[in-house]
Formats: structure tokens, C-alpha cells, sequence
């Protein structure tokens, strides 16, 4: 008789082809890879390098160059500290060092952006276990290091080179000049970039067209950017009814300073913010907000990294906050189990 | 008894899911073919959801063409039938593709079957009435569907008795023909829809009779205009909806499908029945029709056989218990650089690493892919860029369930709706960081201890 036919045949009848198993599903969309995302963000910030080299020339282009090299070198050195392998192939640490870099002053000193490199990387990543772990922005991280261990090379003095051939250099900036001499700066030159500032952040076109990519891409959730526009817009209507200052309003606020930046380029970083988009566009509201409180209400004229930090410090708890709620509500508690 | 068409008041779409590839050219336009019998068929005793069956037939009893030969006990079960005339082996034990083993009873084909004209002419050629349905009671069908061991063709084979038998504390209004197919590559319910809609309609109609249900909606993805068509025309003046759907994976799930189709929302662990609605799928209604009209039980099913991978990519209507070898090989067999052999769809199939495996009535395809389809790509972090969220067509957070699960972190899992996932995979399909999510929440699904 043909007894157990089935299982004593079955390794025998293995087809020609070597057919591999794995779980479903078994097709890989394969559209946008980490590597990817990465480049987007690279790709991205084309167009605020070609402002950054309009305005600030060389200086972009050294202060980048100091950044992005440091950052690769740190990453190298601290995976191979932890004996984990070197991935600076995903591109993460390029993407931090630009992004660092982007938020300097022209004329920082080489030190400050090599040790802010160093910290964003070593302290603000690979501590946490490398890419994908920490729990701030890496590159903000390693800013705010410089800033305080550097006050006078990055604070709001460091911007102004009174003797500089570069015109831009010779004044104050934006944020500072409103803060200090109550003096409003022109809408167009704050829009396409004609102003001092971190290298980075000057134009507003260059920030929105960036971001743009981004969001269609989906590289960057787009609730983030929104939610830090509609805040700041809202208080900065508040602020234009009860303190007017005149020829500023709430565009100014917009394209002043680091703010288009940091919405589109900082606070979208997806390792540092919220999962689910409610909670994506509470961080954003949160980070416009203490930007405005900031900029209002402190000694500082500018806002966006302490407040990118300080959102990014209360991303578990927005996570915890808005878990969605599934298609057809909760698991009741007796198939929960 | 239909009333007349009222519009389903759904908005034809859900929110989230994604669009892969459809890849359904390969056997979209091949006519349903008939396989000649194999030389012996394995029926497995347990080819649905619910309780095993147990044997009714001994070693070398011979038997027809359709006579039952295992019968289970309780409410949710469905005997099997034999699917050739022939006389009865050495029951042994076999390997479904989901890894469960059971028992099944092999039959060596006898010299008396019917051609393969005469087989496709019973069990869906010729006329079907959209009338005078009315003779049949409402509990002789839904016993009748017992009787022919009907199960869902969709994929879960669920007992359809189950759902055509009334319950007097949830009635049900509406009957929902589920003609989705929403996987990519799978064509079967697709070519049966094109060339044999009139049992599909009068098998809903037999449905809708023993549920109760006064409104009848058959759901048809977009992408599949040929099968509107000929729907439409099978269904005129019988007041049965065909209804058009966006082309959305997984639009073939209940919970999406019941939605986008009649704009109601079942409840996450309840049923459709909890909101009023049966769904079943065109195969099944077709089976139905078969078995309540002429008596056939359910012992043959189209199985689309396709994928690059595959030499001539058909539609196969087999005999249940034939082997996958016994199809891929009347489909002209694997091709060199075949590379994995799925049983079912792409997204949500079990891969197989043995084709002696057991057709049943769950199966819907066969999809072969080759080395280029598939793309090896390394695990990486997750960066938590959401995009899992943004496709969940269940709103959860599967990153942060797979993390749970990964780690046994049972209360995050909780909090997260674990339970709630369906493992259609559009996160895995998306995952920028290629993290086997579905893997790592089926098994936490598994594991989640009882509170």
C-alpha cells in the first residue's frame, strides 16, 4: 500500500529552480529607502545652498565643508568605538553635518562647527545606539554645545563682520535688529535671502522650495511644517494686534530668521519627531509656539533650536497622547486578551 | 426577495492602504481552463475554519464524483467530498501552506469521470434562473450549503452556512458579493465574473433569500471594468447593485470593503453581522447557486495559476485535493529563474518550500515570482518616519506594535491595538527600513498572554 505517501516523498520532489521561502508580504514597494530619504533631504537642500552661496559666497561653502566632513569622521570614529559596523553609507551623518552647518554664522570659527559635529554626532546619536534611536535632533544638539561652550562665536554678535567685503555681513540680523533697535526689515530681502543670518536660513524661497520637495516626496510629513506655520502665524497675529511694531508683520515673522528652516529642514527630522500625524502636527503647533515665546519674551532674538529640543523632549508623551484610534474602535477587552 | 436598487450609500473608497502593482495581465485575459484529473487526489479533512472532519469512508471503498467523505461535528465545520470517482487510499497526514498539519484521505482516480465540457457545463455552464428562487426556504439553503460543504473560495474559508443561517437578534439587510480581488496577480474570481456572471447573481439571490438581506451589492474593484460589464448585464432587473470601487489594497477585506461599499464600520472583533451585512465572495455565490440548483458539492475551484515565474500563466479550474505540482506542471511548470512559489497572493500568501502540498478550497492562486520580483533588501533601523501609519488601512501604528511585540512588550502592545492588526502587509511594503513588521506582530499576535 501507498502508505504516508505524502510525507515521504515531499524532500524528494523539489522543483528544478531553488524556491526560497519568507513571510508575506512578498512584494517590497521599495520606493523610498532610508538611503533615500537621506539623499531627498541632501537634494532638498539644494536650493538653500545656492541662496547660502549667494549671499554668504565662500563661507557657505567652508563652514559645509568643515560640518559634513566632521560629521562623517565622527560617525566613523564613535561606530567604531562601539565596535558596531560603520554606517556612514546611509548617509544620516552627512545629512546632520549639513543641516549644522546651515545653522551657523558665516564667520564661525572652524572649531565651533568641527566640536558642534563631534556632539551632534557622538552625544546626540551614536549614544542612544546610532541612527534611528536618539531622542533629539542630532545636528541642534551638537549646536546648542557649541553655542554655550562658544557664546562669543555663535551668539548674536558673531553674525555681524562690520569690516567684511560681503554686505550682507555689515549688518545686523533680522531677528536681532528688530529685538534690539526696533528696526523692521523689508519683506522681499527677508523672502529671497538678502539678509544676514545663519547661512542657511536667509531665504524663504529657498527653504519653501526645498521643503516643497520634501513633503511631496513624503521624505518629510508635511503636518510638521504646518502646524509650526500655523502657530506661529496665529501668535504673530496676536503679537501685531497688542504690540505693533511698524513695518513688521506676520509674513516678517515668517520668513525672519530660522523659522522656514527649522520647520522644513529640522523639525521634520523623523527619528526625532512624533509617529502618527495628530501627533506630528502637535509637535509642529509646539515648536512654532515656544519659537514666537522665544523670540518675544527672551533675551535671545531667534528660537528655533531650544525649541526643536525642547519638543523633541516631549515626543513620547505626544506619541503617548495620540495613539490613533483603530478602524472600528479599541480591541474590546475580551478579544484583547 | 430584492427590493429595488437602492444606492449604496458608500463613498467607494477607505482611507489609507496602498497601490502596488497590479501584475494581473499574466492570466487576466486566459479563459478558465479545465485540469485533467491527477492520477490521485489528497482530500484534507480540515479545509476550513472550525473543527476537523472526520473520515466516512475506509481503505479501498470506491467512490463518486462528489460524495462526501468526512463529516464534522459542532456548528462551524463543513465535510469534504471526493473530487475524482475513485477508490479510497491509506489516509496520511499532510502540510497545508500555513503550516498546520492534518489528516487527509487520498483517492486514486477510477476509470469513470466526467470530460472535462461535461464537468464545466455542470457546475456553472448552461441557464441560471434569477427567478422563481423563491421555492427554496430560507433554512433549506443555508442546510443546503452545509450539505455541499461550502466554504469562502475568498481565502479565510469561513463555513457559509454559518452565515446564511438567520439570527434572530442580528438581522441582516444587506448582502455584500465581494468581487474585490484586490491582491495583485490573482485572476481567478476575476475570469469567473467575466465568463459565468449568471450563477454569481443567482447564487447571491439564493443568499440573500436565506440571510434575509433586501438589499444586494456585488463590489467591484475599478481596475476590472469587463467584470462591471458583464455583471451588470447577468444582473439586470433582478435589483442587484453592482457597485465600482476604487482599485485600493486591500479593498477585498471586510473591514475595508463594508466601509467603502455601504459606509458602514465594523466593529474592531465583532463581524460584519454586527452591523448588518453578510459578505461573500462571487466564488462562493457561484457555488452556491451549483449546490442549491443542481445538487454539486463543492469539489472543484478556479485557481489562477500565474506570476512571471510560471510558463503558461492560466486559470485552472482543479479539483480540490490535486497537488500544487499537478498545476504548475499543466501550466507548462516552473520557469529557471522562478525564484518563490506563493500560495495565494504576493501580499498576504504563505511561501512554499515543497509543491506537494494539497489544493483546497481555500486556495485562490498560485503565484510564482522570479529573482527580479523580488528584491533583497537588508533590515535596517527604523527612522520612525510613519509612512506605516500613513498606509494602515486599520489607523494603527504597526512600527510601534512590531517593536512591541519584538521585545514582549505586552502593555505597548495593548495600548497599541495589537489585536486589532489584519496582516494585509501594506506596512511591510512600504517600510523604508524593510522591517518585516507583519512577521514581528503575527507573532506577537501569537504570543499576546491572555489577561
Amino acid at each position: 500500500m501507498d502508505t504516508a505517501t505524502s510525507t515521504t516523498e515531499a524532500p524528494a520532489v523539489m522543483p528544478s529552480p531553488a524556491i526560497h521561502i519568507a513571510p508575506a508580504p512578498h512584494l517590497f514597494g521599495g520606493a523610498l529607502t532610508t538611503q533615500r530619504m537621506m539623499f531627498d533631504v541632501l537634494l532638498a537642500l539644494v536650493p538653500v545652498l545656492v541662496a547660502a552661496l549667494w549671499q554668504f559666497r565662500l563661507y557657505a561653502v567652508i563652514q559645509l565643508a568643515i560640518c559634513m566632513v566632521s560629521a562623517v569622521a565622527a560617525e566613523a570614529l564613535f561606530t567604531a568605538m562601539r565596535k558596531k559596523p560603520i554606517l556612514v553609507r546611509d548617509g544620516s551623518a552627512l545629512v546632520t553635518g549639513a543641516i549644522l552647518a546651515f545653522s551657523l554664522p558665516a564667520k564661525a570659527p572652524w572649531y565651533a562647527g568641527a566640536v558642534g559635529s563631534f556632539v551632534a554626532i557622538g552625544i546626540g546619536k551614536v549614544i542612544f545606539g546610532g541612527v534611528g534611536q536618539n531622542i533629539f535632533n542630532p545636528a541642534m544638539l551638537g549646536r546648542a554645545f557649541a553655542m554655550i561652550a562658544f557664546p562669543a562665536a555663535l551668539g548674536a554678535s558673531a553674525y555681524v563682520v562690520p569690516d567684511s567685503p560681503i554686505d550682507g555681513l555689515t549688518h545686523a540680523t533680522p531677528l536681532t535688529a528688530l529685538k534690539m533697535l526696533g528696526q523692521s526689515t523689508g519683506l522681499l530681502p527677508l523672502f529671497l535671502g538678502a539678509t544676514n543670518g545663519s547661512i542657511g536660513e536667509t531665504s524663504a524661497l529657498a527653504c519653501l522650495l526645498g521643503g516643497a520637495y520634501l513633503c511631496l516626496r513624503r521624505t518629510a510629513s508635511w503636518e510638521i511644517p504646518a502646524g509650526v506655520i500655523a502657530a506661529t502665524a496665529v501668535i504673530g497675529l496676536l503679537v501685531q494686534w497688542f504690540s505693533p511694531v511698524a513695518g513688521w508683520t506676520v509674513l516678517h515673522e515668517l520668513c525672519g530668521g530660522a523659522l522656514l528652516f527649522g520647520a522644513f529642514f529640522i523639525a521634520t527630522d523623523p527619528v526625532s519627531s512624533p509617529l502618527a500625524p495628530r501627533g506630528k502636527f502637535v509637535f509642529g503647533l509646539g515648536v512654532g509656539a515656544l519659537v514666537m515665546l522665544i523670540r518675544k519674551l527672551s533675551g535671545y532674538p531667534e528660537g528655533v533650536m531650544f525649541s526643536v529640543l525642547i519638543m523633541n523632549a516631549l515626543v513620547p508623551l505626544i506619541n503617548r497622547a495620540t495613539i490613533p484610534t483603530p478602524v472600528g474602535g479599541p480591541v474590546p477587552a475580551k478579544k484583547a486578551a | 426577495m430584492i427590493a429595488a436598487p437602492s444606492r449604496a450609500p458608500g463613498p467607494g473608497t477607505f482611507a489609507r492602504g496602498i497601490h502596488p502593482p497590479e501584475r494581473k495581465g499574466f492570466a487576466a485575459e486566459v479563459p478558465i481552463e479545465i485540469m485533467p484529473n491527477p492520477v490521485q487526489v489528497a482530500i484534507p479533512l480540515l479545509q476550513h475554519t472550525g473543527a476537523p472532519c472526520e473520515p466516512l469512508v475506509k481503505v479501498k471503498d470506491e467512490v463518486t464524483l462528489g460524495q462526501k467523505i468526512g463529516e464534522g461535528k459542532g456548528f462551524i465545520t463543513a465535510p469534504v467530498h471526493a473530487s475524482v470517482a475513485g477508490a479510497v487510499g491509506m489516509p496520511s497526514v499532510t502540510t497545508l501552506p500555513n503550516g498546520r498539519h492534518v489528516k487527509t484521505i487520498p483517492i486514486k482516480t477510477g476509470p469513470n469521470q466526467l470530460s472535462a465540457d461535461e464537468l464545466k457545463a455542470s457546475l456553472l455552464g448552461g441557464d441560471w434562473p434569477v427567478s422563481g428562487l423563491d421555492a427554496q426556504s430560507p433554512e433549506q439553503i443555508a442546510q443546503t450549503a452545509r450539505e455541499a460543504g461550502l466554504v469562502g473560495l475568498g481565502g479565510a474559508a469561513f463555513p457559509t452556512h454559518v452565515k446564511l443561517t438567520r439570527n434572530e437578534k442580528r438581522p441582516v439587510d444587506t448582502l455584500l458579493l465581494n468581487g474585490c480581488e484586490c491582491e495583485p496577480y490573482l485572476t481567478s474570481d476575476y475570469r469567473l465574473m467575466i465568463e459565468f456572471p449568471r450563477p454569481i447573481v443567482t447564487g447571491a439571490l439564493l443568499a440573500a433569500r436565506a440571510t434575509g438581506a433586501t438589499q444586494l451589492v456585488i463590489a467591484v474593484e475599478d481596475n476590472k471594468p469587463a467584470a462591471v460589464e458583464s455583471l451588470r448585464r447577468a444582473a439586470e432587473g433582478t435589483g442587484v447593485e453592482v457597485r465600482v470601487m476604487e482599485t485600493r489594497y486591500p479593498m477585498g477585506g471586510e473591514r475595508q470593503v463594508i466601509p467603502a461599499a455601504l459606509d458602514r464600520e465594523v466593529p474592531t472583533g465583532g463581524l460584519p453581522l454586527d452591523v448588518g451585512v453578510v459578505v461573500m465572495n462571487v466564488g462562493t455565490s457561484a457555488a452556491l447557486a451549483a449546490a442549491v440548483l443542481r445538487g454539486k458539492t463543492l469539489t472543484h475551484r478556479v485557481v489562477s495559476v500565474t506570476g512571471a515565474g510560471i510558463a503558461q500563466p492560466k486559470n485552472v479550474l482543479a479539483p480540490i485535493g490535486s497537488s500544487y505540482k499537478d498545476l504548475i506542471d499543466f501550466c507548462g511548470g516552473l520557469k529557471p529563474d522562478a525564484a518563490r512559489v506563493i500560495a495565494g497572493g504576493p501580499m498576504m500568501g504563505f511561501a512554499l518550500n515543497d509543491l506537494n502540498i494539497t489544493v483546497t478550497k481555500g486556495t485562490s492562486g498560485i503565484t510564482v515570482l522570479t529573482h527580479d520580483d523580488l528584491k533583497a533588501v537588508e533590515e535596517t533601523a527604523c527612522v520612525r518616519c510613519g509612512r506605516c501609519v500613513d498606509v494602515c488601512p486599520l489607523n494603527l501604528v504597526p512600527t510601534r506594535l512590531a517593536l512591541a511585540s519584538r521585545y514582549q512588550d505586552w502593555d505597548m502592545a495593548r495600548r497599541y491595538h495589537l489585536m486589532a492588526c489584519c496582516e494585509c502587509g501594506c506596512c511591510a511594503y512600504v517600510c523604508p527600513a524593510a522591517i518585516p513588521l507583519v512577521q514581528l506582530m503575527r507573532m506577537g499576535k501569537a504570543q499576546l498572554p491572555k489577561e
